[in-house]
């Protein structure tokens, strides 16, 4: 990809010592008098834990919502498959932590790539978060006096974690679904679910409206507001495989890029290490096993490459749990990339277990036999079941086998400290934008940001848009709303009627078999431009030999899978070409002409402590890179290691 | 465990919208893995009838692993399958024969019209909710999460019925068609916490009025829904809503 390098971009930090950036950009906004909140149009896009939270809290405060979903209700958005849990800064358990201590590993656990402030407000911001969700009646995990429960969560030293067994994410969105609901029922929430965003409508240069699609009865319809707040999560779904529910996509991120939104580091993926293996062709998506199972069960291949003896009958001194040989001091809580890396590292010098030699074991053996297998059952229970039920296997009995598999997106739209895209009054919130895990989550993040960013950092931001700028009537025959409405038909007739012989599905597993291969767990200059080439020529087979059956003017599911498809190609090229630009390995991002003798990940800060904000130009051509430099104040820029 | 592969054949409901009559279609398939999910077998049969110009079978699913409640169909008559707290999307081809033949239809009920094929309309289950299933509190009025103590056993059985994941299952077993089970999880839920005791009269009475509003039918605790629950949601809870709603009607100065 030629890089044609243009204005650095503004961030919108305050100055300031960092603890006190957030008091200070809250004191410095212009705030929306309680009487007017009511005269402005906020359109919300997804209802995860981000857009649900945003969606609620802006009601809360006056303004007229309109909040839009996929999904045929708001309560099934993805952030409800999270297992594992949310962190924050409590300091419960009373084992050292705190704001700063949250902040620093989420700033070294990014492998430092993120923006300090914004990890620092999101680190104070944790402790509220926790307070709202108990108050809206979220049952947390306690202790028998009744104070909330904790647990260390995927390579954190402290236990900060909080959680619903294992399905945290699930009572979080519920949370927010039911103050969504409340709003809905007051009148203040406008509720469009089965409603697919195709384009974003820009008046005199900012967001004023959104193109959608009724997906029941194929209409195109056009929303209008002020501001336009976008939640509509992650691009893990490019690769195909992934551990995403089957809806997720880009589309909605990807058509704001089209009309001006820069994209920020889509080469920061995380590759999640244990999911379920792959176990055939038909297979259409991944589970997650939650991480917190790395508490208690050990990782191991064989010494002897090869060694096909059933798992029990491998002796201990024929096992070589290689995390804790690698890793002493963090062992098998070592975080996402390093432990993901490591089993491919495995696997790929022929120790992988399996039909497939895809796989390693995680094995509960030693704790069953320390804390008794009913101990195990009550922290485990929900989903060793769910692994028997895919698997067929009974994990009491025979360990895991779990491979790393595509999980979450760092990267994502551009934005500022205000979450303000480079399109003025587009805002894009949790998993969409990119700006607070680095090039690597840590576990039980995830959900923090979102929330974060919904219920405690859009309700301030998007005022002070409000207050400062006029907003002149748009109506919908504007030019502009013609021009994204015309477009969006246009392109989905097209799709229709190539009249090919290959379904979306076929060029969708395609495409994720390319990314998978070259732009997976280990990327290299060769195999990042090879794989711009096939994205190219598969892009260019889509587009003539695309089969979609059905009509257009109702649900069809189909149609629905080619428009996302078609955005995937265009996507991934950008993917691959941040990947091959950033000649360093950081976080999930790892480029195997830079590592340490050892195989570790070799950072370049001098050439690379940058975001890397991606403009489009036009399908096929270069887009142009714009730097946005990360300077490390608070956090000394230092080596991870987890040795 | 290792992989055999099943020839099947497949009645499935067909309907193209909600104003037109549906019909079963018959479907052959085979080379069908036994490692394969339910729903991957579906994608099978759509990616055969794409391949032959033919409309795909329209179907709701999304996660994929239990969780979102998206998915559900009636299998064989039984809603999400053969196997107990198991999603349609949980359930796997190893729990079938060669040679079988399996009735695919979507969830029968006055309130769940049919949208399209296997595709029903739940959206009054959304509306059950914002009659009531909620706390209220704003964002940022919360107090420290450890200044409301709520002892384990009563945090755990308010998570046991917090877990319906919404699905409908419970309304399509029930020969009623009755929402009881589904209404019953979140006034349980709720009215186990301290934090949902202020509008426990109120939240159970609007939420029961909506049920009704709704064309749900009555329950007559068969215990079809518990039995067909992927959540293990415990037929308790609709004892639970029935004191509550009584207590509402008969105690409550605010009901």
């Amino acid at each position: 990809m030629a890089i044609a390098e243009s204005q650095i971009l503004d961030s919108k930090v305050p100055s300031g010592p960092v603890q006190e950036k957030w008091d200070r950009c809250r004191f410095e906004m212009k705030l929306v008098n309680p009487a007017n909140k009511r005269k402005y149009t906020i359109l919300v896009v997804g209802t995860g834990l981000a857009g649900g939270a945003a969606a609620a809290s802006l009601a809360e405060l006056g303004y007229k919502v309109k909040s839009f979903c996929i999904q045929d209700s708001p309560r099934r958005a993805h952030s409800i498959a999270a297992q594992g849990g949310i962190n924050a800064a409590k300091n419960y358990p009373n084992d050292g932590d705190s704001i700063w201590r949250l902040f620093y590993d989420t700033v070294k656990g990014g492998d430092y790539r993120s923006r300090e402030a914004n990890v620092y407000r999101l680190a104070q911001i944790s402790n509220n978060i926790i307070d709202q969700c108990a108050a809206q009646g979220v049952p947390f995990a306690r202790e028998y006096g009744g104070t909330l429960a904790n647990r260390s969560f995927g390579g954190a030293q402290v236990s900060r974690t909080f959680y619903c067994r294992g399905q945290t994410g699930q009572q979080l969105l519920l949370g927010a679904y039911q103050a969504l609901m409340r709003q809905v029922s007051t009148g203040k929430i406008d509720l469009h679910p089965r409603r697919e965003m195709m384009d974003l409508i820009v008046v005199d240069g900012k967001a004023r409206g959104i193109v959608t699609r009724n997906l029941v009865t194929g209409k195109f319809e056009i929303h209008l507001g002020d501001a336009v707040v976008l939640a509509t999560g992650g691009y893990g779904n490019a690769y195909y495989l992934s551990t995403n529910g089957n809806g997720c996509n880009v589309t909605a991120a990807w058509r704001c890029h089209r009309r001006g939104a820069y994209f920020a580091n889509p080469c920061f993926t995380q590759i999640h290490p244990t999911c379920i293996p792959r176990s055939g062709d038909y297979q259409s998506k991944l589970t997650l096993m939650s991480e917190s199972l790395r508490n208690d069960g050990r990782v191991w291949v064989p010494k002897q490459s090869g060694d096909r003896r059933a798992p029990h009958e491998i002796p201990e001194a024929d096992r070589d749990y290689y995390l804790e040989r690698r890793y002493p001091s963090f062992g098998n809580l070592v975080p996402r990339d390093v432990a993901s890396r490591a089993a491919k590292e495995r696997c790929d010098a022929g120790y992988g277990v399996n039909e497939t030699g895809q796989a390693v074991y995680l094995d509960f053996q030693v704790a069953i036999e320390r804390d008794g297998e009913a101990a195990i059952r009550a922290k485990y229970g929900n989903l060793f079941h769910m692994y028997h039920k895919i698997t067929g296997d009974d994990p009491y009995k025979r360990p895991m086998r779990i491979y790393p598999a595509i999980h979450y997106t760092m990267g994502g739209l551009w934005v500022d400290y205000h979450l303000q895209s480079t399109i003025p009054g587009l805002f894009v919130l949790g998993e969409a934008n990119f700006s607070d895990h680095g090039a690597n989550r840590l576990g039980a993040s995830a959900l923090m940001q979102g929330l974060a960013d919904g219920y405690f950092v859009i309700p301030y931001t998007i005022g002070d848009h409000l207050a400062r700028h006029q907003f002149e009537k748009v109506s919908d025959d504007h030019a502009a709303c013609h021009e994204a409405l015309e477009s969006s038909q246009s392109r989905l007739t097209t799709l229709a009627s190539i009249g090919g012989r290959r379904s979306p599905n076929q060029f969708h597993r395609q495409l994720g078999q390319i990314l998978w291969d070259h732009v997976g767990m280990g990327r290299n200059r060769a195999g990042l431009e090879s794989a711009i080439e096939q994205i190219r020529s598969l892009r260019a087979e889509f587009w003539e030999d695309l089969k979609v059956v059905g009509k257009n003017e109702e649900l069809n599911q189909v149609l629905e899978k080619a428009g996302r498809v078609a955005d995937y190609m265009e996507f991934a090229e950008l993917l691959a070409g941040d990947a091959l630009n950033r000649e360093e390995s950081c976080g999930g991002h790892f480029r195997e002409e830079h590592q340490t003798p050892e195989g570790e990940a070799l950072r370049d800060d001098d050439n690379f402590s940058y975001v890397a904000a991606w403009e489009f130009n036009a399908v096929g051509e270069p887009a142009t890179l714009h730097k946005e430099p990360l300077s490390f104040e608070s956090v000394p820029l230092a080596t991870r290691s987890y040795k | 465990m290792s992989a055999e592969t099943l020839t099947l054949k497949l009645k499935v409901w067909r309907q193209p919208n909600a104003d037109t009559r549906g019909h079963f279609e018959t479907y052959q398939l085979s080379g069908i893995s036994t490692q394969m999910s339910f729903l991957e077998m579906l994608d099978v049969l759509n990616e055969q009838l794409v391949e032959k110009g033919e409309e795909p079978v329209a179907f709701d699913h999304d996660c994929r692993e239990g969780i979102c409640g998206m998915c559900g169909v009636m299998i064989n008559g039984q809603a999400h399958g053969p196997d107990r707290e198991t999603t349609t999307c949980q359930l796997h081809m190893r729990r079938f024969r060669d040679g079988d033949t399996i009735v695919i239809e979507p969830w029968r009920a006055t309130a769940f019209p049919v949208v399209r094929d296997l595709v029903v309309d739940r959206s009054a289950f959304d509306r059950i909710i914002q009659a009531g299933g909620f706390v209220s509190v704003n964002t940022g009025n919360a107090p420290d999460a450890n200044a409301v103590l709520i002892p384990r056993v009563q945090q755990e059985k308010s998570m046991d019925a917090a877990a319906c994941i919404g699905c409908g299952a419970c309304v399509a077993a029930c020969k009623n068609a009755s929402a009881m089970l589904f209404t019953a999880a979140k006034v349980s839920h709720l009215t186990l916490l301290p934090q949902g005791k202020s509008e426990r009269s109120q939240r159970v009475l609007k939420m029961v009025a909506q049920m009704d509003e709704e064309q749900f039918g009555s329950c007559t605790n068969t215990g079809e829904c518990e039995a067909a629950c992927p959540a293990g949601i415990k037929l308790d809870n609709i004892a639970r809503l029935n004191r509550e709603y009584l207590r509402a009607m008969l105690c409550s100065s605010d009901g």
